[in-house]
């Protein structure tokens, strides 16, 4: 697998600014002027997993043309699996300072804990879990999909059905997930405190090498024969199915993969944020996943990094310099994007490297459509 | 001769009767002067009675003595005469009402009261108003004895009954007897089956609560009891149903406006306009401003300023939409997914837009008074703003196809939805005719806003709770199919409806949801899919 130059850099990018932030917060003193502050980690550790789901949405939606408008689901369950994890080990440390239950379930006069919660206790199963659940949920709902050949805009609205019906379930207080609080007040992960500096320090280098780990992964993906007939559904399902393939099975497995980086992003995100509740599941968030990646150049993998490093950026600048502008700005970005920028930055970058042809121009696309 | 003879036995019996009556008021005075100016329990006992006595006597000053007792103003003299305190301190004779004017407050002392005192008092006005001269108030008294269903009342409301013209109110009384029957250990057995059978046939939750009790005893009223409470629940459970159906057919129609707008631009034309929502947020602002102006320039026409919302709310989104289409939406026919990301990211600007000029808070769009208030059908009670919205709901469809089918622009829609290049042969100029469509999908958008307005908060997020719910109507109906979404809409609203009181309101939108992904999954082109050459574009 040969990377190129882009690919390069932005690895490069990811891993030194992640172990350069980390370092400076680490070695310097709390008043030097290189010192950097603990929310700077979080926000680039927050950075970085957004990336991950973004790359899990370029994965479906720039190879396999499937655009999701429920990927945050993936990311929410995932970081419900480690919320769950962080929420145990509390124990009793909690308000109420029960070691059998969380406070929520304590405040809800709850006596037992549910079965779902068992296990829970230990990293390794929860992790699992935050792979598994998203994965599992992503595969019942991929075949029953793809199988019927639910497709383009048919399929996207059904995504975002299904991470709305979750929004709703996990607004529930008797779904035991904590309701609309979510959950919170997090104190250790695997004995270390979530709160201290050098555990940050540490959650955003591990951010880091995930997010190259799952770069490159999807690289191999894109890169290998499987790879190559994704791209081939996306452009032509109908001529793929009559080559004798089943595009379904292929679109299967990567929806299914993507669910899974999704679900990683999503579990390193709530140790760094400290929160974990519904409105994750919210269906604007889902489609702001999606604008990263437009922003960024869908189907380039990099593109997607970039976008949503550029994005959250971004805002995290407008809603704390013009709070007022950041909704027109998103909004805007959406338009701008999808109107003249249908390749996103990399787009630029590749229009001055190299003679690829253009996209259709818009007109002749429109002259297209109606044929029928 | 025979005749003759009974005319004089009822004469007899009646004067008898009255004698009785009379006696019975006399005592009835006697027991509540004797006790005056005493607090003993002897007394108190004797002034409950004396205000039973009184209250079945039939006598006309019954109620303004059993009244004046109740104020504390009803006083006896040593001679066990009755006064009534008037509001200038001067006395009246209790019994006539006449003025007696050399009484003075040394000679008389006050009949007292204490709580089962108060409580017999309020119980013999309750029967007294069963001859209250106007219906309301007589159907209250009888609704009251219904409640109370003491047997103590029976006397009256036999005679009630009898004097009764007022069919309802007769019907109540009639309820209102057996309740009372029904408890009454000393009726008899056949009384109280009787008084079953016509708790049966009122057959509502009161009527149910009353013979549930009686229908954990034995013997046979308790058995016709617990039949009576079978049957009761039986209809109970179809009035349930009937009003499941009510509220899901309401929030079908709810759908169905939000959804007919989208069942043009989406569904005519394929263009998934995520900012449809926006489009029913403006249309719920427009009803906003111009009912402001109405009350501020033009109030007399304020209570129909929903009406003439109608039409500027069509207008002001069918504007926007018609904008929208030039500007944005042109470029990207044939790219449904960009449509959909540049549509929402305009979703997020006509938001923003909104909420800067209005502010984020809901603004409060009053309901007119023609629209308030509810009316009762049987078992079901329909609120009138509901009712004009599902009334709004149809017109607004049959006036979409209507317009669709007959309209020469409804014509050339079609044509070019069908076959644009064929069309543009025609002579058609089909952009135009794809801004006109659309500004036509935003408009009847515009006009849900309207009625939404008055069921939701009016709030920048108004189209945002919208959305998905009307894309999934679009889809399960049936792309491209008025009727399929009519018939959706009301599906999706009827199937929710049943699903909350099993599922709880939430839980039921999930149900609801997760059924629809299944059923697109296998009906991936709605319950009424397009037959034909249509199916392949």
């Amino acid at each position: 697998m040969k990377l190129d130059r882009i690919s390069y850099l932005t690895l490069g990018f990811v891993l030194g600014v992640a172990l350069v932030l980390a370092l400076l917060n680490q070695m310097t003193a709390l008043g030097s002027a290189l010192h950097v502050p603990t929310y700077v980690l979080a926000l680039a550790g927050k950075y970085l997993c957004f990336a991950m789901l973004a790359l899990a949405v370029d994965l479906v939606w720039g190879f396999a043309g499937i655009l999701s408008l429920g990927h945050a689901a993936f990311f929410a369950l995932g970081g419900y699996a480690m919320g769950m994890y962080l929420m145990r080990q509390i124990g009793t440390r909690g308000v109420y300072g029960n070691p059998n239950l969380p406070d929520f379930m304590v405040f809800l006069g709850w006596k037992e804990l549910p079965w779902y919660w068992y296990g829970f206790d230990w990293f390794g199963f929860a992790m699992l879990m935050a792979v598994v659940v998203p994965g599992l949920l992503a595969a019942v709902f991929g075949w029953l999909a793809f199988r019927s050949r639910v497709t383009g805009v048919y399929l996207s609205i059904i995504t975002q059905a299904l991470t709305y019906a979750l929004l709703l379930a996990f607004f529930r207080n008797d779904m035991g997930f904590g309701g609309n609080n979510g959950m919170t007040d997090f104190k250790d992960i695997l004995g270390f405190n979530v709160q201290a500096d050098s555990t940050r320090s540490a959650l955003l280098v591990i951010s880091a090498l995930l997010l190259c780990g799952q770069f490159l992964l999807a690289r191999f993906v894109v890169a290998s024969r499987f790879g190559k007939m994704l791209i081939a559904v996306r452009d032509t399902e109908s001529r793929t199915r009559f080559l004798g393939y089943r595009p379904e099975s292929y679109k299967l497995v990567v929806w299914v993969l993507s669910a899974v980086m999704a679900g990683i992003g999503g579990a390193l995100y709530v140790p760094q944020v400290g929160i974990i509740n519904p409105s994750e599941f919210a269906p604007g968030n889902s489609i702001e996943a999606v604008i990263w990646v437009a922003v960024g150049g869908r189907g380039t993998l990099v593109g997607a990094i970039l976008g949503a490093i550029l994005v959250n950026f971004g805002k995290t600048w407008f809603t704390g310099a013009l709070p007022e502008v950041w909704l027109y700005a998103l909004g805007a970005m959406f338009i701008f994007v999808t109107l003249f920028l249908p390749r996103g930055v990399m787009g630029l970058f590749r229009a001055r490297t190299s003679k690829e042809p253009e996209p259709e121009a818009p007109e002749v696309a429109a002259a297209h459509e109606v044929t029928g | 001769m025979r005749r003759i003879a009974a005319l004089l036995l009822l004469i007899i019996l009646m004067q008898g009767a009255s004698v009785c009556r009379a006696e019975g008021i006399d005592d009835a005075y006697e027991a509540l002067a004797a006790s005056a100016g005493s607090i003993s329990a002897a007394s108190f006992n004797s002034v409950r009675l004396g205000i039973e006595q009184l209250a079945v006597s039939g006598d006309p000053r019954a109620a303004a003595v059993i009244g004046a007792l109740q104020d504390g103003l009803l006083y006896a003299n040593d001679d066990h005469a009755l006064f009534i305190q008037q509001p200038d301190g001067s006395y009246a004779d209790a019994r006539t009402g006449n003025p007696a004017p050399d009484v003075t407050d040394d000679d008389v002392k006050a009949v007292r009261i204490n709580n089962a005192v108060r409580s017999a008092i309020e119980a013999a006005l309750g029967s007294l108003q069963l001859f209250a001269p106007d219906v309301p108030t007589r159907l209250a008294a009888a609704s009251a004895v219904f409640t109370s269903h003491n047997p103590a009342a029976l006397p009256a409301l036999t005679r009630a009954l009898a004097k009764e013209a007022d069919p309802a109110v007769k019907q109540r009384m009639e309820q209102a007897k057996a309740a009372a029957i029904v408890y009454d250990p000393d009726a008899s057995q056949r009384d109280r089956l009787a008084a079953v059978a016509t708790l049966r046939a009122r057959g509502d939750q009161d009527a149910r609560s009353l013979l549930s009790t009686l229908a954990g005893q034995t013997g046979p009223v308790a058995d016709a009891a617990a039949s009576a409470v079978t049957a009761i629940d039986r209809v109970l459970q179809i009035w349930s149903v009937a009003q499941s159906v009510y509220y899901g057919v309401s929030l079908g129609s709810v759908l169905l406006l939000a959804a007919a707008g989208l069942a043009i631009t989406f569904g005519v034309m394929g263009v998934i306009n995520m900012a449809h929502g926006e489009m029913v947020m403006i249309g719920a602002y427009v009803t906003f401003v111009v009912q402001q102006t109405m009350h501020a320039y033009v109030p007399s026409l304020y209570q129909i300023s929903l009406l003439i919302a109608v039409p500027m709310a069509f207008l002001v989104s069918g504007a926007v939409g018609v904008a929208v289409e030039r500007s944005l939406i042109r470029w990207l026919y044939g790219r449904p997914l960009e449509t959909l990301l540049a549509t929402w990211g305009l979703s997020l600007v006509l938001q923003q837009v909104v909420r800067s000029l209005f502010g984020a808070n809901n603004r409060d769009v009053d309901t007119p008074a023609w629209m308030s208030g509810a009316t009762q059908l049987g078992g079901l009670t329909l609120t009138w703003n509901r009712m004009y919205i599902i009334l709004f709901a149809f017109l607004v469809v049959a006036a979409l196809m209507a317009a669709l089918r007959y309209t020469s622009l409804g014509l050339r829609m079609r044509a070019v939805t069908q076959n644009r290049r064929m069309a543009a042969a025609m002579g058609i100029k089909t952009p135009w005719i794809d801004a006109l469509t659309f500004g036509l999908g935003s408009g009847v958008a515009g006009i849900a806003g309207v009625a939404l307005s008055q069921i939701d908060n009016v709030s920048p997020n108004l189209g945002q709770g919208y959305i998905i719910d009307s894309f999934m109507v679009v889809v399960f109906g049936g792309v491209g199919n008025l009727w399929g979404t009519t018939l959706g809409a009301l599906t999706l609203g009827i199937v929710n409806k049943f699903l909350e009181p099993v599922a709880g309101a939430v839980l039921g939108k999930i149900v609801v949801l997760i059924l629809l992904i299944l059923f697109v999954q296998r009906n991936p082109r709605g319950m009424f899919p397009l037959k034909g050459r249509a199916v392949e574009s």
